[in-house]
């Protein structure tokens, strides 16, 4: 179907990529849709990830078909998700955020001391307290980016540093328990329905409505131009440093509902919750096909690349992989990811240009 | 001229940077419904002007009225909204994106729930594109397209603005015939709609073609405005160059020696062709033209910064590989770029270190490199250019750009090059240096280095050069003689009329 029908206005003839490069509207709407899905670095993505699951599952069916593996599937990367779903927003505009591992610990620390202190908060409260603390701890990110002109990877390391110090401070010696925290607020992370856990349906609400607000608003598709050329935005006159506070405190406010439902889940918080998964989220966002220099990429694909981290690194034991490997799997992954990132521009690059100078 | 109100009058506006003077007194009055040109060499203030009107820069003095009001704008988003539509000289595009989100980005069209409504948008760019009568997938990425199509897209953005004022800084550079002719029938069309254009272009036949007016603009001054009826190209030449090429200082006899580079058939696509020069021993060569012209990318290829398809770059009869800078300091090639700041100097660094950046190899002892060693080797070379800072360990940034440059050329030279190559030598210099460095330059030529200076100032151009090569749209269209070279010769070849040049 490659060489079918499609012509240059000069008649000579068409390959669907090229066309899906150079001429996409010489395409039915559907075989374009069609195209553009099967060649997305989100469906490829979703590929290895199946393939993983499909190779784990033959070795050990109750990897996915036991209710045990089917709910870890699930749970397991949905904390993830939530903060590669906030990086994604962050990267896509060129920049990053260290900073969502000691947010997100700070606000699960928050959630369960909100619990002990105001006994009688309605826990819809705790969670817009949270969302809420979490989104004024982006916005400082925000700020110090946006108006410092400091670049996101030094701002964002320092305050990595000063919140989880802030939170040691706070917390010191203490723990939050299971026994502290209301049963309804636990039922979250062990509750399901149609065996979908709560926590799953709540992140994928969010990646849903987050998706949705990146393609089709606005503001979705000028944090996608200020990341392609923040100079062009300028002189676009699009709001650049507004848009980059949006993009810092929604990342805030996700690790913010991703350290209640942390706590929500695993009912203990002690200091070291959350340590090194900033750079998890990262490597979700670069392995789901997030460009790291901004302007291109889906919070679908970053949510995808969560999934298959997390996945990965629980399908490896079951493999009979040895834990040093698994860390080198993961490593690997990322480098692949960056190196078929830089292959892939590589490649369209030179495609655009051969079209431009045969036309 | 219509007696209309007029849309944009400037008056006496004034903007500096820092101690460069960009825009001394600058003034333009635009009528609805009309087509004015505005004329000048490439530094007279054109695009200041424009991004003064744009609301890029704020003027530091001067009036500005919109509609007979006054309007002092922070941002493009106040000229959008107040219907300032402008194409930049450089388009400015977001590679990633789709051509249609290029044209809407920052005002999509949006359907129920503030949606944008893609379907909507790419009805209407193709409708701005067959009314430009291009042919450009609105659905395809911005990313490769030609330079032509990028300003077709602008243009495209512009006119989908619907704006009263609408200024084109140069927008035909990157166009053929035909599109320029699709672009100025579309610019005739918005005329007798009553909106107002300002057209910047160095291609005279194309301003006596498309404007009813025209504005000369000198050394970032108003100089007069005429009816195009009234006027002839060699009458705007001379008001555009209207200057004594005697008050620079001018280059001492050398003797001319072997050739030291030869460019044979150098080729990029896209940015040059087929360009082949020499340069002597002893000889300033300019390479003149428009910017954008491709003279800095023949430059950067002969350094070996950026690679070329075809051709050969010898220095001393050796042949340099491409796309080795390394090859061609050790061929014997300096290289001082045109933003200095930047690419030629260390800023914070002290000026003795970075005089011996380049040499520290041959400096360090034992892989160490003592600052006693630095500021040995450099003394002498700071002395003999007068380089005027109190001490050799002072920070660059504190100097002047004068003093800048020197420390740049003083690194250079250290090397002990054979040829020179640099790159604007006195942008950002004002006045009063300047002639310091065209002293320093004739000086060492005298003493038998092959310089190859890029220049977009003729005087310097005409004052300094043995010989003027210009370029035009990445080829070399006149090879004139430092005897033949004049202001309106150089200039015809660097705007197409190359029978003129002959």
């Amino acid at each position: 179907m490659n060489q079918a029908d499609l012509k240059h206005a000069d008649g000579t003839e068409v390959s669907t990529s090229e066309a899906l490069l150079v001429e996409p509207s010489a395409l039915s709407p559907g075989r374009r849709a069609f195209n553009t899905f099967v060649r997305s670095r989100e469906f490829s993505i979703f590929l290895v990830l199946v393939a993983v699951i499909l190779v784990a599952t033959v070795k050990n069916g109750s990897f996915l078909f036991s209710s045990d593996g089917w709910r870890n599937f699930l749970l397991n990367p949905s904390i993830l998700l939530l903060l590669a779903v906030g990086q994604a927003a962050v990267v896509i505009t060129r920049n990053v955020d260290l900073s969502v591992g000691s947010v997100m610990a700070l606000t699960a620390y928050l959630t369960g001391r909100l619990f002990i202190d105001q006994p009688g908060l309605p826990i819809i409260v705790v969670f817009g307290l949270c969302i809420l603390f979490g989104a004024m701890l982006g916005l400082v990110n925000g700020v110090l980016v946006a108006y410092g002109k400091v670049p996101a990877l030094v701002i964002t390391l320092g305050t990595l540093y000063v919140y989880r110090g802030v939170m040691l401070t706070w917390a010191g010696s203490d723990r939050i328990n299971a026994g502290d925290l209301p049963g309804d607020f636990l039922a979250l992370g062990t509750k399901a329905v149609l065996t979908i856990p709560w926590l799953t349906i709540i992140a994928f609400a969010v990646l849903a409505a987050v998706g949705y607000y990146m393609y089709t608003a606005r503001g979705g598709r000028e944090l996608y131009a200020i990341g392609s050329d923040p100079d062009a935005a300028v002189l676009y006159g699009l709001k650049v440093k507004r848009r980059i506070l949006a993009a810092f405190a929604l990342s805030g406010a996700l690790a913010g509902l991703a350290g209640l439902l942390y706590t929500a889940r695993y009912g203990t918080v002690s200091s070291s919750v959350g340590f090194g998964i900033e750079l998890q989220a990262v490597a979700a966002v670069v392995i789901g096909g997030v460009a790291i220099f901004g302007g291109s990429g889906t919070v679908w694909g970053a949510a995808i690349g969560a999934f298959l981290l997390v996945t990965i690194n629980r399908a490896l034991p079951s493999l009979g992989i040895e834990d040093f490997w698994q860390r080198a799997v993961v490593g690997a992954l990322i480098l692949g990811a960056i190196v078929l990132d830089r292959l892939l521009a590589l490649r369209q690059a030179r495609k655009l240009a051969e079209a431009r100078d045969s036309s | 001229m219509p007696h209309t109100s007029p849309t944009l009058v400037l008056d006496h506006v004034r903007k500096t940077f820092g101690p460069v003077v960009a825009l001394s007194s600058g003034s333009l009055t635009v009528h609805p419904g009309s087509i004015h040109a505005l004329v000048g060499e490439n530094g007279a203030g054109k695009s200041t002007l424009v991004k003064i009107v744009a609301g890029v820069y704020r003027r530091d003095a001067g009036e500005f009225l919109l509609d007979g009001a006054a309007v002092n704008f922070g941002s493009t988003v106040e000229s959008k909204g107040q219907g300032v539509a402008v194409i930049y000289q450089e388009p400015t595009l977001f590679p990633d994106l789709s051509v249609t989100e290029n044209i809407f980005m920052g005002r999509q069209l949006l359907g129920a729930g503030r949606r944008i409504d893609r379907a909507a948008m790419y009805a209407e760019a193709e409708g701005l594109f067959s009314r430009l009568g291009v042919h450009i997938d609105p659905r395809r990425p911005s990313e490769g397209l030609s330079i032509a199509d990028q300003q077709l897209i602008e243009i495209a953005k512009a006119i989908s603005l619907d704006a009263k004022l609408l200024i084109m800084d140069e927008p035909t550079a990157a166009l053929s015939g035909v599109e320029v002719d699709r672009l100025f029938a579309v610019a005739r069309s918005l005329r007798d709609e009553g909106r107002a254009l300002v057209f910047i272009s160095h291609r005279f036949d194309e301003v006596f073609a498309l404007c009813d007016t025209v504005t000369v603009m000198r050394d970032g001054k108003y100089i007069s405005t005429h009816t195009v009826a009234d006027t002839s190209v060699d009458a705007l030449v001379s008001e555009m160059v209207g200057r004594e090429v005697a008050d620079l200082f001018p280059k001492t006899p050398a003797e001319i020696g072997e050739p030291v580079l030869e460019v044979d058939g150098l080729t990029s696509t896209g940015v040059f062709h087929d360009v082949s020069f020499q340069v002597r021993a002893g000889e300033i060569v300019a390479l003149a033209g428009l910017v954008g012209a491709g003279r800095s990318e023949i430059a950067r290829a002969v350094f070996g910064v950026d690679g070329y398809e075809s051709g050969s770059v010898r220095v001393n009869g050796k042949a340099v590989s491409e796309g080795d800078p390394r090859a061609a300091i050790r061929a014997g090639v300096a290289f001082i770029p045109e933003d200095r700041r930047k690419q030629g100097l260390v800023i914070d660094a002290s000026v003795s270190r970075n005089v011996a950046a380049v040499i520290r190899r041959s400096l360090a002892k034992a892989g160490l490199l003592l600052p006693g060693a630095e500021n040995k080797a450099a003394a002498p070379w700071a002395a003999r250019l007068q380089v005027k800072t109190s001490a050799l360990d002072m920070s660059a940034t504190t100097m002047s750009g004068g003093n800048q440059q020197k420390v740049v050329i003083a690194k250079w030279l250290a090397t002990h090059p054979k040829l020179l190559i640099i790159d604007e030598p006195t942008r950002g210099i004002d006045v009063g240096t300047k002639s310091e460095v065209h002293r320093l330059l004739s000086e060492l030529a005298g003493q038998g280095l092959a310089i190859l200076m890029i220049s977009s100032e003729l005087p310097e151009v005409l004052g300094m050069a043995d010989r003027v090569l210009v370029v035009c749209e990445g080829r070399v269209t006149a090879d004139i003689d430092r005897a033949e070279a004049t202001p309106e010769a150089v200039m015809h070849a660097a705007t197409h009329s190359l029978e003129a040049a002959r």
